[in-house]
Order: C-alpha cells, then sequence, then structure tokens
C-alpha cells in the first residue's frame, strides 16, 4: 500500500512550553479509515493540526512522501481536508454557497469548476440544495454535514476529521456515519466515540499523554478492555 | 434560538426582490443623496420623494406596518442631535420664554431646519429599510464587493452577520447560567460580574476568531479573496436604475424652478 501520510518523531510544545505530543510515529496508507482516539487533552486536535501544516515542528510530517513546508503548503491544505470539531468555526460565510466554494475557489478554479466541486460535494453529503441557506438556519447536524462538504469540494487525497459526532443525537450520529461510510477516500477520524469507531474504522491509534499507546485493528484493540479502561476510553 | 433577522423578507419574491443588489445599492445611494441635498423646507419636494419610495415599498410587498416600524428606530437618534437647533439658528422669533434667569427663544427658521431634518432621514431610513428587507445579506455583500467596496470591509460585514447571532446566544446562555445561580446582591458584586462577563465573552470571541481562521487557512486562505461573478444586470435593472435617476433629477429641477 502507498504512504500517504507519515509522521516521524514528531514532538511539539505549546507557546508556553507544557508538552503535547512526544515523540510521535504513524503512517497512513492510501484507502484507509484509521480512527485516533484517546482521552481529552490526549494532543488529539494538536497532531491533526500538523498535518496540514497549522501547527508546524519542520520536516517531521511527510504528505505523498513531500516533507511538508512553507513552499508546498498550499497544495498540502488541497490534498488534507481537515474538518474541525465546531461546525460554527467551519462555516463563517453568510451562504453555504459560499463556504463551500471558499476553498476550490482559493485553489483557483474556474467558475464552472467551482459550480461543479461545490454540487458535486454537497451531494456527497447528502446535502444537495442548501446552497443558498445561511449556516446559522440550519441544525446542528446539517451543519456538520455541510462543513465535510466545505472541504470535500477541494477534493482533498485524505479527509481529517474532528469529533464528527460530539453534541449530535443518536439519529444525527447515525446519519453522519453514513455519509462517512459512502465516501471513498482516505479517512482519519479523531474521536472518543467508541461506536463510531466500530461501525467506521479498519484500524485504531489510541492516543494518551501525547504518545502513540496502541496502533492496531480496530477488532483487537476494542476487545482489548483493560486498555481501553487505562487510557480513558472504557469505564474501568 | 431563533432571532428575528436583519434581513427579515428578504427571501420573498417580487420585482424589487428581483433586481440586481448593485442597482438597487446605488439607486438607495442616489436617492439619499438627492434628499439630503434638497433644501430644507422643500415640503413639495419631500412629498415627491415620499410618493417614489412609497411606491416602490408597495412594489416590493414588504409588509408596510414593519417597514413603518423599523424606519422609526432612526427618530430618536435625530432628535437627540437635532432638538436643540431652534434654540440656536439665527432669524425670526417664533416665540420665547423665561426659566428663572433664562431668556429661551425659537426660531421660524430653526424651526424649519428641525422638520426638514426629521422629514429628510426619515425619507433616507425608509429607502433604506426597503433595500434591506428586499434584498439578502448575502446579495448585499455581493454588490457591495462588485462595485468595488474594499474587501476588508465586506469580509468584516459579512463575518458580524454570521457571527452575531451566535454572540448573543452566549450572551444569553450567560446570563441564563449566572441567573440559575441566584445573580443578585450587592450593586457592586452586581457590575463586577457583568464585567467578568464581558471579559469571558471577549477573550471567547478572540479564541473563536483564531480557529475560524486555521479553518479558512486550513481551506487555502492566503489573504487574497477570490470571488465569482454570478451577478447579472438585467433589462429590468436598466429601467429601474434609469427611473428612478430620472425621477429624482425631475423632482430636483421642478424643486429649482420652484
Amino acid at each position: 500500500m502507498q504512504e500517504l501520510l507519515t509522521v516521524e518523531k514528531l514532538s511539539f510544545s505549546y507557546p508556553d512550553g507544557q508538552p503535547a505530543l512526544a515523540d510521535i510515529n504513524l503512517v497512513i496508507y492510501k484507502g484507509d479509515s484509521v480512527a485516533i482516539v484517546g482521552p481529552n487533552g490526549a494532543g488529539k486536535s494538536t497532531l491533526v493540526l500538523h498535518f496540514n501544516g497549522i501547527l508546524r515542528s519542520n520536516g517531521h510530517i511527510k504528505l505523498l512522501g513531500k516533507a511538508v513546508d512553507d513552499s508546498n503548503l498550499k497544495w498540502v491544505r488541497s490534498r488534507v481536508g481537515l474538518v474541525f470539531q465546531n461546525p460554527d468555526d467551519q462555516l463563517f460565510s453568510p451562504t453555504v454557497f459560499d463556504d463551500v466554494a471558499f476553498g476550490p475557489m482559493n485553489m483557483g478554479y474556474s467558475q464552472a469548476e467551482v459550480e461543479k466541486a461545490v454540487k458535486m460535494s454537497l451531494e456527497m453529503v447528502g446535502m444537495a440544495g442548501f446552497e443558498k441557506r445561511s449556516p446559522h438556519h440550519l441544525s446542528v447536524g446539517e451543519k456538520k454535514r455541510i462543513a465535510m462538504a466545505t472541504v470535500l469540494s477541494m477534493s482533498p487525497e485524505v479527509l481529517v476529521i474532528d469529533e464528527p459526532t460530539s453534541n449530535l443525537d443518536p439519529r444525527g450520529k447515525w446519519d453522519i456515519i453514513d455519509v462517512l461510510k459512502g465516501l471513498s477516500i482516505t479517512k482519519i477520524v479523531v474521536t472518543h466515540d467508541l461506536e463510531m469507531v466500530e461501525a467506521l474504522c479498519r484500524r485504531t491509534v489510541v492516543i494518551d499523554r501525547g504518545c502513540v499507546a496502541a496502533d492496531g485493528a480496530t477488532a483487537d484493540i476494542l476487545a482489548n478492555k483493560r486498555l481501553l479502561a487505562e487510557h480513558g476510553l472504557a469505564a474501568g | 434560538m431563533k432571532h428575528s433577522f436583519l434581513d427579515k423578507y428578504s427571501d420573498r419574491d417580487s420585482p424589487i426582490h428581483r433586481l440586481d443588489p448593485r442597482s438597487k445599492l446605488l439607486a438607495t445611494l442616489a436617492f439619499i443623496a438627492a434628499v439630503v441635498l434638497t433644501p430644507a423646507g422643500s415640503w413639495l419636494a419631500f412629498g415627491f420623494y415620499f410618493i417614489v419610495i412609497a411606491f416602490l415599498i408597495l412594489l416590493s410587498r414588504v409588509p408596510l406596518l414593519y417597514v413603518l416600524k423599523r424606519s422609526l428606530v432612526i427618530i430618536p437618534f435625530v432628535l437627540l442631535v437635532a432638538i436643540f437647533i431652534p434654540f440656536f439658528k439665527e432669524g425670526e422669533l417664533a416665540f420665547s420664554f423665561n426659566i428663572w434667569a433664562w431668556h429661551i427663544s425659537l426660531t421660524h427658521s430653526g424651526l424649519q431646519l428641525l422638520w426638514s431634518i426629521l422629514a429628510k432621514s426619515w425619507l433616507s431610513i425608509l429607502s433604506l429599510v426597503l433595500l434591506t428587507s428586499a434584498t439578502s445579506f448575502a446579495s448585499l455583500l455581493k454588490g457591495l464587493e462588485r462595485l468595488r467596496l474594499p474587501r476588508v470591509m465586506v469580509m468584516l460585514l459579512s463575518f458580524m452577520y454570521r457571527y452575531i447571532f451566535l454572540l448573543t446566544d452566549e450572551v444569553m446562555r450567560m446570563k441564563q447560567a449566572r441567573d440559575s445561580r441566584n445573580f443578585g446582591g450587592k450593586r457592586l458584586r452586581q457590575v463586577s460580574t457583568i464585567g467578568h462577563m464581558i471579559g469571558t465573552l471577549f477573550i471567547r470571541s478572540y479564541e473563536r476568531g483564531e480557529r475560524v481562521y486555521a479553518a479558512m487557512v486550513s481551506r487555502g486562505f492566503d489573504g487574497h479573496s477570490r470571488t465569482l461573478d454570478r451577478l447579472h444586470f438585467n433589462r429590468q435593472d436598466v429601467f429601474f436604475i434609469s427611473g428612478v435617476m430620472l425621477t429624482l433629477v425631475f423632482i430636483n429641477l421642478y424643486n429649482l424652478l420652484n
């Protein structure tokens, strides 16, 4: 399998000196669906912010074999679609169309291409026909799906999505899981929702205190109750 | 939580709604300029302006009561600024009286100026209410952008429109949380609690700003915004603009000749 995203010896401390990540090694292969799980404050979100170069500790992340640096940031961001946890941060435009078109326009697509990309990505998340609505009139589930469309419109190699099911009722959650299942691209899902992990991801990486605590097939990791309890993912 | 929207009724359909936002913006601007430049006391001209704006409001099918209510919001502000004019403007005395040692007098020309200012501001705000209730905020922004308003300003307005509802929600939640813990006690304590709330709100908004920026950067934002040109001038727009302009010119000529 082709290596899509390679993380080598990644360490990171916040500006106030607090360590967040310590010596992370991780390889994501093309076509994979990977869950990154861990307790609150484990460093999951910090890790994924490195995937598209928002946070950087130079040279430790490679995308399709190329090190992420200043010169290729734009390319990296069009290949790694990062969806933030709070859709109210992700959706900042007056209409859904403007928001979904934002990425493609920054990529320099032509008008016809932008319109095509918007239509396609809204259909992918089952939100066709919402172009003219404004984000603050939508439900949380609808906002989350539109938020996915805003990065899918750039046709990324990999979809990195932070807590897709937080703040959702069970029906909304399973709707999101169905949408994600229907997408054929590589997926990295950050969560502590083990139900979704079981339904969606083939591989699971457990992160705790800034380190990789376990990495393996989802079935094995979810069966290891002691491991889950140790890392705050099950009552122990 | 639901809010009354800034652009309520903008999703209706009418000849005015269908116009290009640019032509509406330009016509509104021209209308306001004409109203403001008309000399004080030209009551006939003000009457004509009123007929024009009333006709357009009827054409837009926005509820009249709504337009009236919103337009009255401006009056207190205008009064606050203009109420002293009759006392200071020189001219023929209308009436005068004494309060203790002060001699106070009002002049005819001052009163006329006051009434004219009220009429002008009311006419102007009517046109603005019509503009905002017959155009969605999003297309207004598009129009402003195409009319070469600096990008930064358009983005500021757009963020304001997007986040003002979230902010009011946040304030409401903070208030509820505060009231559920028995807000009360000494006045000084209350003030300091409100101060803390304002501070918290500021920090939260600041942090949200950082997250929004990260979301923008993640989608290739590099400071230059690109936009699509999806607006079209139609024949109706040409009719509308030229109709409004001609009427304004006609009213002013008529006013000059009298």
